[in-house]
């Protein structure tokens, strides 16, 4: 009896005590949208990359913003969609819009985002976490598009600041035929100026025979030169650049989209809590978190924890609190990550790994800046014409 | 008659490597799988002892012949008997657990299980599982009140306390903090909790009677960028005239007045220091420096760091055996 009513009691109390909580229950629904085109044929085809890359990143967000708004009374959506091209993404994103989803995370080209943003209008807010290119970053700013994917010059400045600590300042370019192959060589070209590092041979890659029968033969030839310090590769598709390592005329280390690589993310990744969100991640997705996933997670958590905070779900009001002081995600890269108000950047450092282990991350100790080392990353304010806060 | 003679022989045995030995500090090292035992009095490391995988989190048991350890990587809690420094029984804990916190009647351990989302309580004597209470993602701190009234745990990823009923093993308030909330320790009164939160870079202190916030305490250290100020573990002195917070990757330890919360002081120790634990007289505080792989001894009268001690990889527990 007496058992009976101290547990209807302590029910009673956990109602009551719940009750001013769920008592203002809110929906928060996020789209995601991904068009990732077809890289075309590679000659290096081991080790595919997963297609889901960056939409099990956001699944592991939401589940994350989930636990927590299961506390407060907070509902999280997540609608998803992975479509075929430029113009299925287009009417995807249309589609949800008009259904009233405000707040987006796209896995697109820079192109695709531009027009996707030329068709979201005001209180519509728009996570970019998967275009790398500068200039959306630095001339083609949106006032509701934010990057949660480091830019070619972060992931270029982090190499660059390593190559300068390590003093290996001599070095061998090789750049691969596609538009992001040049996109990242001319983001390594400016970190090469900024960091004080010579580019003593500068030479894009033209051959097109089956590396895995002549990789040996062709690249000592291809990579012969006097002196250098290091060779870096510009191959994001990873076309060649794998069978670059080893192969070098000189006996130099390689560095670049190959070899040792500066990243958004990578499953070596283990201190400040990482092993944990490795470990979630693993549990849903059966493979390894990568960079594209983790760009999602963030976009998704940022909404996660601005909703925690504001309990509302208005994508204006969400834009605002993410440029506040207030807000800081915690993002398992042993710093609060914030966004950059003038053009909307995921401020972060950078891991740079090889495919066994975490070999340094940047920014590193002696690169100075007035408000945060992570700054010394990427275009800076003095550097960018986007003032998406005034 | 003769067990009654190996029981003596024991004992003495026990009396006599007791004086050497006074006051003993057990650190578990995260990525050796070992313990380090470290004698106070002479600050010398005498003995490592090895236990399972990603050993973190570390208590004893209220009568101090006992010391519970998270097995992490091995999804089990570790007895270990301090006689002998064997282990000698393995409890059920829920998977990946990280700390864990032993309710004043010696029995209830509530254990965070950080890859799970939820706590699990254990009765250590029957082992048997009374409870798995939902709890944040990324559950880590978990501290219970001495009065025995309220278990807390923090979520990191949930950035919460959780403030569970330790009679019904129900949550009964959730309480939003700063970003990755890591600790939790109560006063002696059970009046006040400390809360640190990591990321936040944050202390929060609450009034344990209404469970509301009284006061946030924010840490500037000259030449740290403010983002490397990461509080973690905290140690308050029984006379209510300090408390210590360990910032993480600024190699700094906070002094804090206990009743006014002002920062009085910042003690460089090694790097990325997290846990700390103070001695029985509360003369020297001992803190674990993961990255330095050393444990710093700091002495509370003169609030100087006056040692530091190498230790295993990664250093992430510490206690200190008032008994020994």
């Amino acid at each position: 009896m007496s058992l009976l009513s101290r547990t209807a009691a302590a029910t009673l109390l956990t109602m009551l005590s719940a009750a001013p909580l769920y008592a203002e229950a809110l929906d928060v629904r996020i789209g995601y949208l991904q068009w990732v085109p077809d890289k075309g044929p590679v000659l290096s085809n081991i080790i595919p990359e997963p297609e889901d890359a960056g939409l099990r990143g956001a699944e592991l967000g939401l589940a994350d913003n989930q636990t927590t708004g299961r506390f407060l009374g907070q509902n999280y959506e997540l609608e998803t969609e992975l479509t075929g091209s430029h113009e299925e993404i287009l009417a995807a994103f249309e589609a949800m819009h008009d259904k009233g989803t405000r707040l987006f995370v796209i896995n697109a080209p820079a192109q695709t985002v531009q027009a996707i943003m030329g068709r979201a209008g005001n209180n519509t807010l728009v996570f970019n976490a998967g275009a790398k290119d500068d200039a959306l970053r630095t001339a083609e700013c949106h006032v509701n598009l934010l990057h949660t994917v480091p830019s070619y010059a972060m992931l270029t400045d982090s190499l660059g600041q390593w190559l300068n600590m390590r003093r290996w300042t001599d070095l061998f370019l090789i750049t691969g035929p596609t538009e992001e192959d040049k996109a990242w060589a001319d983001a390594f070209r400016r970190s090469a100026k900024r960091f004080g590092l010579k580019i003593v041979q500068d030479k894009p890659w033209t051959f097109d025979a089956d590396l895995r029968r002549t990789a040996a033969k062709e690249l000592p030839a291809f990579t012969q030169a006097r002196a250098y310090d290091a060779v870096v590769v510009a191959d994001v598709r990873g076309d060649f650049g794998e069978y670059v390592p080893f192969n070098t005329w000189l006996p130099r280390p390689v560095v670049g989209t190959q070899g040792m690589v500066p990243v958004t993310w990578h499953r070596v990744v283990e201190a400040w809590g990482a092993a944990q969100l490795q470990n979630r991640f693993r549990a849903l997705a059966e493979r390894d978190m990568n960079g594209d996933d983790y760009a999602a997670w963030a976009a998704v958590r940022s909404i996660g924890t601005a909703v925690t905070d504001l309990k509302v779900a208005d994508a204006n009001e969400i834009r605002d609190f993410l440029f506040t002081d207030k807000f800081q995600l915690a993002a398992f890269k042993g710093r609060s990550l914030s966004f950059r108000d003038w053009n909307g950047q995921l401020r972060q450092p950078i891991p740079l790994v090889h495919p066994r282990s975490l070999v340094a991350q940047a920014p590193f100790e002696g690169f100075l800046h007035p408000n945060t080392e992570m700054d010394t990353l990427g275009f800076d304010k003095p550097e960018s014409q986007c003032r998406i806060n005034g | 008659m003769k067990s009654l003679f190996k029981h003596a022989a024991l004992a003495a045995m026990i009396g006599l490597s007791g004086p050497a030995m006074a006051g003993l500090a057990y650190v578990s090292n995260e990525k050796d799988n070992t313990l380090s035992v470290i004698d106070t009095e002479t600050h010398q490391v005498i003995d490592t002892i090895e236990v399972g995988a990603r050993p973190r989190g570390i208590l004893l048991s209220k009568d101090f012949t006992k010391l519970y350890i998270c097995a992490s990587d091995d999804d089990t809690v570790q007895v270990l008997d301090l006689a002998t420094r064997k282990i000698i029984d393995t409890l059920p804990s829920g998977e990946d657990p990280e700390q864990f916190a032993l309710h004043p009647n010696n029995r209830h351990l509530y254990i965070a299980n950080e890859d799970d989302a939820i706590v699990t309580v254990v009765d250590v004597q029957t082992k048997d599982v009374l409870a798995q209470i939902d709890v944040g993602i990324e559950p880590e701190g978990m501290a219970v009140s001495p009065d025995g009234k309220w278990a807390v745990n923090t979520s990191e990823t949930t950035s919460m306390l959780h403030w569970i009923n330790t009679e019904t093993f129900e949550i009964e308030k959730n309480v939003v903090v700063g970003q990755r909330p890591r600790h939790v320790e109560f006063t002696k009164d059970s009046k006040i909790a400390w809360a640190s939160a990591e990321i936040g870079g944050t202390v929060h202190i609450f009034d344990v009677d209404t469970i509301e916030e009284i006061k946030q305490i924010d840490f500037k250290i000259r030449g740290v960028p403010q983002d490397r100020v990461q509080p973690v573990g905290i140690q308050l002195t029984s006379d209510g005239k300090y408390a210590f917070v360990a910032l993480g990757p600024s190699n700094h330890v906070a002094v804090v007045d206990a009743q006014t919360y002002e920062v009085l002081d910042y003690l460089l120790v090694g790097s990325r220091v997290w846990q700390l634990a103070l001695d029985k007289d509360e003369k020297f505080l001992y803190t674990t420096n993961g990255v330095s792989g050393d444990v710093s001894v700091i002495d509370v009268d003169q609030l100087k760091v006056i040692k530091s001690i190498k230790v295993g990889r990664y250093p992430w527990g510490v206690v200190i055996d008032p008994t020994s």
